[in-house]
């Protein structure tokens, strides 16, 4: 350790191997906030608490908020009550059980609260989670003790308590809506596919459903924005075409004010594909800025023709910067906007090199790779979690946007589709994204629906699957066993 | 004619030229393409972007990824009293506007009414029922106005900010249809406050230096504007949610407690109210340095991931003492994911957060060149980067451009924060440093960043206080002057006739 002019030490710093974070010591337990890629903002947990009648979309923006706040990084979890009671109420009658003087019920109410309350505290606790998003399904009548509907203001009191008490934040997501064809349009996309009427006729769910509904609008309380006005929260109306906003706190909560002013829920599709094969994919080497080949060329003009046979109606198309991607919407011959953001990942000293050639100079860096391929920073590049962090720009754009074709490279596409599809970190870098095949997303319900398209153009495959063995100490062969061929 | 649907758009003027026929214009029937020439592409030198060229000459409607992608340009409209920030936020939204790279200019009304009016008496000239003074008003709100017209159809601008009080209904609708006539997409500010202590400061802050009230004493200007304000409150018409429905807002109540968000547009306005929801105007300051002297900075050696050099660990320990003097509340520090900031916080002995969008330009083929090796081996990109160095991007590494884009996350959280002591780099610090000094991409990448010096930024009226304190530890000098001579054919000596000395 160096000494310095006052003859007090100073640390000396070491790159950790993996993530290629400069930190002071190594060998002890490293403080994740410390040792971090990215910056941390969440201090205290938070709990997200929706608020609204049925059928206003809370459950779809809880999912939709939730997957977003995975993707980028902030561990985050969904409580939906409504499933303890499906559990604590085995066959659900009608919904006379939901009524206010049903003593019974309200007690297995209040105990279902109190357990999703629990498995919170656990979340945070013992699984390191950041955020909680709480959701009800509907039709709890309203009462003046907890009910997980989160629909009167007692009831709110007793959530507040509870997360002062444990020094969680508290941050209220209400959905307000009047517009009788939404909801029935609601009705008809979610609810019924919900176990509660699984055997029952449309109708007679329809009609039970909106009893549950007015059941319920009796004691609505919508937040008062005199009364609560020390509560932070954003009430949306009518699916974002207005929003009022109060004591936004931190990063987080401004994040996610940002987030649901942005997401809309006109239909529409996404197309990811890849740029054409280009030269160094056929050489089997990775990165680098090479132009497409014969192939790759066939592939644009086949896309072009592709896209024209979908017959979407104003479809913008983003490329990166790079120029394979460009030469493919070339084909298309209509405008697209450059994205530095959607360039592939910099593979650092790694760059242009074989899969080979990176066993031969680097093997340490391999075998690393492979053990954690999220996480993994090429020296002097990129990881996979850094670039969900510069991609988050093109995602919140894409959630403004509708019809859109994003032509971009392999692991870029893989994390957009882990956006789309809920996907993990330690999925996300093995989601198969061959060349040569647009995906076209759709959203339906509560998710994502896939359609792939291969455009029968033949291509080199480039994608490479986890070796078996990982170890730092394995042969050539061993960390060379997954390579896909190339000339 | 053949009906052109949008996603059959051509670039520039393609379409009309006959030897097109041979690029790939769009399908008209299922052909096999697969004989088709597609146009070339070619690099831009300068920003290398990829481009298609025809004849040798590249394409001009190149669409790169910018901010504003309507064709609209779009009107901001400030409204509310006097006194509740309107000018604060107008001036600090174009500040933001510009450096995102969106060409925003403020219009204030008020300047215009102090311009006709060459001296101002008294509240009297704003009382509803004065005559004359209504009609100044509105002859200054039109001749603004058609500044603005000229500015977003004629000078490039792409958004306009029209900032006065524009507190009726009446006014405002005249305003929807001047932007109606132009093709201009409107987007209103307002700002509500009733906090008698709020109001206080503001009128203390930035009234009472105003050219309004030069011949005043505090007491009378303060006196004076308050009745002001009261000629305005009877007509008020705020936005209101059922009457103004139809039209794209916010409403800022009480200095950001609560917002009221109607019908965003587009990507420009949701950027402006995510923007507008995370400043706020607690007092605070920001403190930019950069990293202690590394061992490349002594070498004349640019990029790379040095540690520090003695007189660099030297600085790390001033820079502790400083920060410990200032005592400052509830400090933040943050640094890059480079050594050399990193080893410079850990003096500190506090807890930081590591940003890799702090990191330094990355200076591609180039990184860890002395300039002479540069010269000696990229001698056009030298020169090309000396030509415009905001713009220009070192193969396979950056350009001012690109990191502008980069740090905008931080400019965002900056806002959002309080005490915040930033260790970066030099072209970090300079991007940084214009966004709050609000330079142009012209003087940003020349300004003034020593080494082992503090730049303590500390925002006040409708601006930013910068204070510079040198910490007395020598360094070597990183600073490169543009030099006189930038063509691509210059000597060797011309070229390099800025670069600071080093070992």
């Amino acid at each position: 350790m160096a000494l310095t002019a006052d003859g007090s030490e100073q640390k000396e710093l070491t790159q950790t191997p993996l993530l290629k974070i400069w930190v002071p010591w190594m060998g002890c337990n490293l403080n994740r906030r410390r040792g971090s890629s990215v910056p941390q903002f969440c201090n205290s947990p938070t709990m997200i608490v929706m608020v609204g009648l049925p059928a206003r979309g809370k459950t779809y923006i809880s999912k939709k908020l939730t997957r977003y706040l995975n993707w980028i990084g902030v561990p985050t979890k969904m409580f939906n009550v409504g499933q303890y009671r499906r559990e604590a109420v085995k066959i659900y009658k009608n919904f006379e059980f939901f009524k206010q003087d049903n003593e019974e019920a309200m007690n297995i109410r209040k105990a279902c609260a109190a357990a999703a309350l629990k498995d919170v505290t656990a979340y945070f606790t013992k699984e390191q989670g950041q955020v909680a998003v709480i959701l009800s399904t509907p039709v709890f009548c309203p009462l003046k003790v907890f009910d997980a509907t989160n629909t009167t203001c007692e009831r709110r009191a007793i959530i507040l308590n509870f997360a002062k008490e444990k020094g969680y934040k508290v941050f209220f997501v209400e959905s307000i809506c009047e517009d009788p064809e939404i909801i029935a349009e609601n009705i008809k996309q979610v609810k019924f596919g919900s176990p509660d009427y699984v055997d029952r006729d449309i109708e007679e769910a329809m009609e039970d459903f909106v009893q549950r509904i007015e059941c319920y609008r009796a004691s609505y309380t919508s937040i008062d924005d005199d009364k609560d006005r020390k509560l932070s929260y954003i009430k949306i109306f009518d699916v974002g075409s207005r929003y009022l906003v109060n004591q936004v706190q931190d990063h987080i909560q401004s994040r996610i004010v940002y987030y649901l002013m942005n997401i809309h829920v006109t239909p529409r599709s996404i197309y990811l594909t890849r740029h054409g094969e280009s030269e160094l994919n056929l050489l089997g080497r990775i990165g680098g800025d090479s132009g497409l080949s014969p192939r790759g060329q066939k592939y644009a003009n086949a896309l072009a023709i592709f896209i024209k046979s979908q017959n979407i109606k104003d479809l913008k198309v983003w490329t990166s910067h790079m120029k394979r991607t460009i030469q493919t919407a070339e084909a298309l011959g209509v405008q697209y906007e450059q994205w530095k953001a959607l360039n592939e990942i910099d593979a650092g000293v790694c760059e242009e090199l074989t899969y080979e050639e990176i066993q031969r100079d680097f093997p340490s860096e391999f075998a690393l790779r492979d053990q954690d391929k999220y996480r993994y920073r090429y020296p002097k590049g990129e990881s996979y979690e850094d670039m969900v962090h510069r991609l988050e720009p093109v995602i919140m754009e894409l959630e403004r946007q509708e019809n859109v074709l994003v032509i971009c490279h392999q692991a870029i596409m893989r994390c957009l589709l882990a956006y789309f599809l809920d996907k993990p970190g330690d999925e996300l870098p093995y989601l198969r994204c061959p060349l040569h095949t647009t995906l076209k997303l759709t959203p339906v319900a509560y998710g994502c629906k896939v359609e792939p398209f291969f455009l029968n153009i033949e291509a080199v495959n480039t994608h490479r699957e986890r070796p078996v063995n990982v170890s730092v100490n394995r042969n050539q062969d061993e960390a060379l066993q997954t390579v896909p061929d190339h000339i | 004619m053949k009906h052109r649907s949008p996603s059959e758009q051509h670039h520039g003027k393609r379409s009309r030229d006959p030897d097109a026929a041979t690029a790939t214009s769009p399908p008209d029937k299922m052909e096999d393409k697969t004989t088709s020439n597609p146009r070339e592409l070619t690099q831009n030198p300068l920003k290398k972007i990829w481009m298609p060229y025809k004849n040798g000459l590249p394409e001009k409607h190149i669409a790169q990824r910018k901010v504003c992608m309507t064709n609209c340009p779009t009107l901001i409209v400030t409204v509310g009293l006097p006194a509740r920030g309107k000018t604060y936020i107008s001036k600090k939204l174009t500040r933001y506007l510009n450096w995102i790279d969106v060409p925003t200019r403020e219009f204030n009304v008020g300047q215009y009414r102090r311009e006709f009016v060459k001296i101002y008496k008294s509240f009297e000239f704003f009382r509803p029922d004065n005559e004359e003074g209504l009609s100044i008003r509105r002859q200054c709100a039109s001749a603004a106005l058609n500044d603005v017209r000229q500015y977003l159809t004629e000078e490039g601008g792409q958004v306009a900010v029209f900032d006065a009080t524009n507190t009726t209904r009446e006014r405002r609708e005249t305003i929807i249809q001047f932007a109606e006539q132009n093709g201009f997409k409107v987007f209103f500010v307002e700002s509500v406050c009733e906090d008698p202590d709020v109001i206080q400061e503001n009128i203390v802050q930035v009234k009472l230096e105003s050219p309004d009230y030069t011949n005043c004493n505090t007491e009378e200007a303060v006196k004076d504007f308050m009745m002001r304000i009261q000629c305005y409150e009877n007509s008020y018409e705020t936005l209101d949610e059922v009457l103004d429905r139809d039209l794209s807002y916010i409403k800022i109540m009480d200095v950001g407690q609560r917002f009221l968000v109607n019908r965003v547009l587009d990507h420009i306005q949701s950027r402006i109210v995510y923007y507008l929801m995370n400043i706020h105007i607690t007092p605070r300051s920001i403190y930019l340095c950069r990293h202690g002297e590394s061992e490349l900075n002594v070498k004349g050696r640019i990029g790379g991931d040095s540690g520090l050099t003695p007189r660099g660990k030297e600085f790390a320990k001033k820079l502790t003492q400083f920060i410990q003097k200032q005592d400052i509340s509830d400090l933040k520090v943050w640094t890059s994911q480079m050594k050399r900031t990193i080893q410079t916080a850990e003096a500190l002995g506090v807890p930081y957060e590591q940003w890799k969008v702090l990191n330094e330009i990355d200076a591609g083929v180039c990184e860890e060149m002395m300039y002479e090796e540069i010269q000696e081996s990229y001698s056009l990109e030298f020169a090309l980067r000396d030509q415009d160095k905001y713009r220009y991007r070192y193969p396979k590494g950056e350009s001012y451009e690109d990191l502008v884009q980069r740090l905008e996350p931080v400019i965002m959280e900056l806002e959002r924060q309080e005490n915040v002591l930033v260790i970066c780099h030099q072209a970090v610090m300079r991007c940084l440093l214009a966004y709050f000094l609000d330079k142009t991409a012209v003087e940003l990448p020349y300004l003034k960043c020593p080494l082992h010096t503090v730049l303590k930024l500390t925002p006040v009226a409708y601006g930013c206080k910068v204070e510079s304190i040198c910490l007395n530890v020598e360094a070597v000098n990183t600073h490169r002057e543009r030099p006189e001579n930038v063509n691509v054919h210059r000597t060797t000596e011309d070229a390099l006739q800025t670069v600071p000395p080093h070992l």
